[in-house]
């Protein structure tokens, strides 16, 4: 059974559909990672998840329960990291974690989260204190104080430089560690394929794919091979592949589903000719120009 | 229950911490007040009535107003200012009942309020021999308590209707300020023109400040409870009350 099964989930606002029609599955343990560029529906796509809005249609279980409904019962079970999300500057770290711990039926030790986010210098030290990097560990540190199921991360590393990202992400693995089902949204692509086990690509409000970081980059089939036209010859004396050609000033950009084939025709014909392809390259595709695709033809496909 | 109430208790102590630890709220909330106590000595303070000082009925007049800036502003300013902060949607986000939240809120407004209070008579007693009328003890304690749970409901409600927390201090003073002048607090109104004083007596502070400030009057020889005023105060905080639950949301408006 699911930790979360989200089932023909829609959302609708006065004139927007935010979500139209997802479905999804996250299993217990997992880490699940909505990926999306802003504005594709992931942060409506876990609000409703987290119980804070009504959903439209479909069906939404989580943990067994409807967020919606859940209420206490429900919220004692999750930590929700959000976005933005407010605390009392003149609260100290230890007693932000003392007041919310208190609310939660099973909570962690203070001390305990305090060393696992690193604050241990700051426990005594207000809030407004605090840089922007060390809120957001504290953000963390009370999102677990429950000792929750499942954890909601709202893009956990936006707006942090390089080095704290990769803390942050740190962090967010040694969490997986504990057994914790993690939902996490987050639009850097990176993030998601170093955190998730499993990744849903969100745009226009709709899952345009989905699947282990792996499987979503050997979809993408297509390899690019490219190199520079000599100068003695056109377009039209290039031999033909049946693959898209583009060429752009000197440089020519083959899209080819056989590289293997391609390569070795393109070859043997400029060795016949005697030029020589200056810096030929045969490229995979990345993670990322999946990505870009996959999203380019959801933006445009409405 | 028995661990709500803790949860609640914990509330209450947490709204106060952050209450003496905000310099501005505790000096609009608390030394305000007793800055108009002591101008209003400076004012008026050879005056007597009948023999009994002046101060013994302006300080239960402006004691009321202590009383009100710390539930209906306090309450209004700080639940939207956190609700701005994000600070509610948090807390919505966690199995804390909503109403232990609130409750805390109110709780902690209550005490300060009872603290203001107690402050000023206690200065008013030093200073100005403002005397308890110890046998309307009991009618004082309803008609705070009363009073305070009205401004309380009052304060949520413009929290609940308006959802800018940049608007609401303005608004609350808007409210509060004039309602204050209407309502005999810094002055007599009883000379006031006709429509002002039923624009008054539409208003709750003026039934508030007249029975608080009866408790202590040493002349009036059978103070009666004026279930008028007290009913007044009812409607408003009912009616406080149902807009608060309505219409009050737990996230920023933006």
């Amino acid at each position: 059974m699911g930790a979360v099964v989200v089932t023909d989930l829609t959302k609708r606002y006065e004139h927007v559909e935010a979500i139209r029609g997802i479905s999804f599955e996250v299993a217990p343990g997992e880490v699940f990672a909505l990926l999306g560029p802003n504005g594709a529906g992931k942060t409506t796509t876990v609000e409703i998840l987290e119980g804070y809005r009504a959903r439209s249609g479909g069906s939404v279980e989580v943990l067994g329960f409807d967020p919606w409904d859940g209420g206490t019962p429900y919220r004692d079970r999750v930590g929700i990291v959000l976005q933005e999300s407010g605390l009392e500057a003149a609260m100290t770290v230890s007693e932000a974690l003392e007041l919310y711990g208190g609310m939660y039926s099973n909570r962690r030790d203070t001390k305990e989260l305090i060393e696992l986010v690193g604050l241990e210098d700051k426990a005594s030290e207000r809030i407004r204190t605090l840089s922007g990097g060390q809120r957001r560990r504290l953000d963390l540190a009370l999102g677990l104080v429950g000792d929750p199921d499942l954890i909601f991360l709202d893009e956990p590393t936006t707006g942090f430089d390089p080095s704290a990202r990769r803390r942050a992400w740190e962090l967010i693995k040694d969490l997986t560690s504990l057994g914790k089902t993690i939902i996490l949204t987050t639009h850097y692509l990176d993030e998601a394929q170093y955190l998730a086990d499993r990744i849903a690509v969100l745009s226009a409000g709709k899952i345009v794919a989905e699947g282990t970081p792996s499987e979503l980059g050997a979809n993408a089939g297509e390899s690019t091979i490219t190199f520079l036209l000599p100068g003695s010859v056109g377009r039209g004396d290039l031999p033909s592949l049946g693959s898209t050609v583009d060429v752009e000033g000197a440089t020519v950009s083959i899209s080819s589903a056989d590289p293997t084939q391609d390569l070795h025709l393109l070859t043997n014909w400029a060795v016949d000719r005697g030029v020589s392809l200056e810096q030929i390259q045969v490229r995979r595709p990345t993670l990322e120009d999946v990505y870009l695709e996959i999203v380019d033809e959801g933006g445009n496909g409405q | 229950m028995n661990s709500s109430l803790v949860l609640l208790w914990r509330q209450i102590r947490h709204q106060n911490a952050m209450f003496w630890r905000t310099p501005v709220a505790a000096f609009f909330t608390l030394a305000l007040p007793l800055m108009f106590l002591l101008l209003f000595n400076v004012i008026f303070g050879g005056e007597e009535v009948n023999g009994t000082p002046f101060a013994q009925f302006f300080t239960p007049a402006i004691a009321t107003f202590s009383a009100v800036s710390a539930t209906f502003t306090n309450l209004a300013i700080g639940t939207a200012l956190s609700r701005d902060l994000g600070i509610l949607k948090r807390v919505r986000g966690t199995p804390l009942p909503p109403w232990i939240y609130m409750g805390g809120r109110i709780g902690s407004g209550v005490w300060i309020a009872s603290i203001s209070v107690v402050i000023m008579f206690m200065l008013g007693w030093l200073i100005y021999d403002v005397q308890i009328l110890w046998e309307n003890i009991a009618v004082m304690v309803l008609v705070f308590v009363i009073g305070i749970a009205t401004f309380s409901a009052f304060g949520l409600a413009v929290a609940a209707v308006v959802r800018s927390g940049e608007a609401v201090p303005a608004v609350a003073q808007a409210i509060i300020l004039p309602m204050a002048f209407i309502s005999g607090i810094f002055f007599d109104t009883t000379n006031s023109p006709a429509w002002l004083e039923l624009v008054g007596n539409i208003f709750p502070l003026k039934h508030f400040a007249a029975l608080f400030v009866d408790s202590f009057n040493p002349f009036l020889t059978d103070p009666v409870l004026g279930w008028n005023h007290i009913g007044v105060m009812i409607a408003w905080g009912i009616a406080s009350l149902i807009v608060a639950t309505r219409f009050f949301i737990w996230e920023p408006n933006n």
